[in-house]
């Protein structure tokens, strides 16, 4: 129906976009009161650039508009990046914002019911202590839930750099460490790459083995100007390259099997928060891996998640959640409504580090979360209550 | 009335044409010739329209036409979720092809998609941009990549003459379809060991999304009695 939006039957008029105005104007107050300013990033973003951050998957997943004369435009599936993009054009100081607005997302097979168009509210945090930030925002989240009546909602946090410490801390060849750290959000690939990294080297190919011979004795060029002509931009110094790194890794050493036990048991931990940071303290101490930073990091932010009122030791915590989110990189969380599946997390946020990296420029401390109003709006059941005083306003 | 919906040109509806002879129902254009009509004479309350080999998947799946002929490699990369709106009971043997992934020969270090992700980091990293993928099968490329594991990648368009992009640098590799592989061998391309995305072939589609009168069932069901499948098993919508 026209009236209708995301998760709110009827959401765009009357009662039910009253009570929604109100919600998200008392959010963004609370944003603004903790020192957020608000922001407006732009609907429409240079395919370019986004795609260098996502990689082509996201044009599965964003909506692109054809500008006759000029390049393609996506419709924001997200504010992270448009958030970040105004942050380095205008440096405000203190480096937090806040929006407020619709997100666009492909929903590609149609019938999986999730909406193409829906709100998002939220902010990000850039720079400042990473502990006391990943606190703030969680408790800003918890926060927002609570104006739209969810006081309890389903927690789940993670920290995907505990893991990425263990991966940057245990034996193996530079080159094959830089493989798993680029794939380290697509679960499958960085498996296979782990168990082929771990495992025996496979029996070479009749062409591998005149590679590895070739690469030896300098005679890749002739070797592949033999198997067909040169055309294209990867050229002869692109593939002697590689059949040097080839060479290299077919010398490498493989991964110990108790260093790959000990990143797949880093992944898998899973339970209450404080429980969590004692078991990858102990898998740390027995493998014989330095993790301290990372687990001080952890520590710190259960401190200053608990001085921020969360019952931070209790929390539930589970090491790969968010894992398959390409740029998360450090705290993680998702807030749920109890007792509806129907409905997508009403919060989540995490850490992004490196995302500043891939934009170009040195990693920089991020942190930043949503809310989805509207599913809140539904959960909390506060279409109705609010309307009156929606309408006094 | 049930809408059978056939390429209107070339080889796959010559093929489809005397596919259908061969079973008793002929298919002949409008006699005015240049009309994009026709019409089906032994089956009954048939009628016939001719659309681009490229439409059909979405005439389908719109349930604008009953009953199409097209390449499996265009259903999948125009319908998501192809099996929940049409039905593919009949894999009719010609219009063969593979699509698959194929790079310059002399990359004598890429051998599988494996080797293809490790060229392409190396590649973002020496040349300062992704590796461009040459296609006009975005979707199904995207989808097999993502399986493979392969990131760092960009998609091209294409829509002719796609061996030609390395050549031309306008790609560095392609996604396309072929039967023989000469096209790739004339212009120094090979394809990967486990290159394979599909093997596709002409198939006979039924939409589920048409709407199937009792006589439009009927003449279903005589079509599958004479080309050997069975029409009345199929679960269509209204």
């Amino acid at each position: 129906m026209a009236a209708d939006r995301a998760y709110l039957a009827g959401g765009r008029v009357g009662p039910a976009r009253a009570a929604l105005a109100a919600l998200t104007a008392r959010m963004m107050a609370r944003f603004e009161a903790a020192g957020a300013q608000r922001v407006d990033p732009a609907a429409l973003h240079q395919a370019d650039v986004l795609l260098d951050v996502y990689g082509e998957d996201l044009r599965g997943r964003a909506f692109i508009v054809e500008q006759p004369g000029a390049g393609p435009l996506f419709l924001r599936p997200d504010f992270t990046l448009p958030v970040l993009q105004l942050h380095r054009a205008a440096r405000a100081e203190p480096a937090r914002y806040c929006y407020l607005g619709p997100v666009w997302r492909r929903q590609p097979g149609a019938q999986n019911g999730r909406p193409t168009e829906f709100l998002q509210a939220g902010v990000e945090v850039y720079g400042e202590d990473a502990a006391e930030a990943d606190a703030e925002v969680f408790a800003l989240m918890r926060d927002a839930l609570a104006e739209g009546g969810v006081t309890a909602p389903e927690v789940v946090t993670g920290d995907l750099g505990v893991a990425i410490a263990v991966l940057e801390a245990v034996a193996m060849a530079p080159a094959r460490r830089a493989a798993l750290r680029r794939h380290f959000w697509r679960p499958v690939r960085f498996q296979a790459l782990l168990r082929r990294y771990a495992g025996p080297a496979p029996a070479p190919s009749p062409l591998r083995r005149a590679l590895l011979e070739a690469a030896s004795a300098g005679g890749v060029p002739a070797l592949a100007e033999g198997a067909g002509g040169v055309v294209g931009a990867r050229d002869l110094a692109d593939v002697a390259a590689r059949a040097q790194a080839l060479a290299e890794d077919a010398a490498a050493a493989p991964v110990a099997a108790e260093d790959a036990r000990l990143i797949d048991a880093a992944l898998a931990v899973e339970g209450p928060a404080d429980a969590a940071h004692a078991r990858l303290a102990e898998l740390a101490k027995a493998g014989g891996v330095d993790i301290a930073p990372a687990l001080e990091r952890f520590a710190r932010r259960l401190d200053a998640l608990a001085r921020r009122g969360v019952e931070a030791g209790a929390l539930p915590f589970r090491a790969a959640t968010a894992r398959t989110l390409e740029y998360y990189d450090g705290f993680v969380f998702e807030m749920a409504a109890p007792g509806r599946p129907d409905l997508p997390p009403l919060a989540a946020g995490g850490r992004y580090d490196g995302i500043a990296a891939a934009l170009g420029g040195p990693p920089a401390p991020a942190v930043g979360a949503m809310v989805r109003p509207e599913a809140l709006l539904a959960a909390g059941g506060l279409a109705d209550a609010s309307a009156p005083e929606a309408a006094a306003c | 009335m049930l809408t059978l919906g056939l390429p209107s040109k070339g080889r796959l509806q010559q093929d489809a044409v005397d596919r259908f002879a061969a079973a008793g129902v002929r298919v002949e254009r409008s006699p005015e010739g240049r009309e994009y009509a026709g019409h089906v004479s032994g089956l009954p309350d048939a009628g016939l329209a001719l659309l681009s080999a490229g439409e059909i998947p979405r005439a389908l799946a719109e349930g604008a036409i009953h009953v199409g002929v097209t390449g499996e490699d265009l259903i999948r990369e125009h319908i998501p979720d192809a099996e929940t709106r049409i039905a593919l009971p009949l894999r009719l043997g010609f219009g063969r092809a593979d699509l698959i992934v194929a790079v310059p020969a002399f990359w004598v270090d890429v051998e599988t998609m494996h080797d293809l992700d490790e060229a392409a980091a190396a590649f973002r990293a020496r040349h300062g941009r992704p590796m461009r993928v040459a296609t006009k099968y975005h979707a199904l490329t995207r989808r097999f990549f993502a399986q493979a594991g392969v990131a760092d990648y960009r998609l091209v368009d294409s829509q002719g003459a796609t061996e030609a992009t390395p050549k031309n640098r306008a790609a560095e590799l392609i996604v396309d379809i072929t039967s023989s592989g000469e096209t790739l061998r004339a212009n120094h391309l090979r394809v990967l060991e486990d290159g394979l995305i599909l093997r596709s072939e002409a198939m006979l589609c039924v939409s589920r999304a048409a709407p199937w009168g009792p006589a439009a069932r009927r003449a279903l069901a005589e079509l599958g009695h004479r080309l050997g499948f069975d029409g009345e098993g199929i679960a269509l919508g209204g």
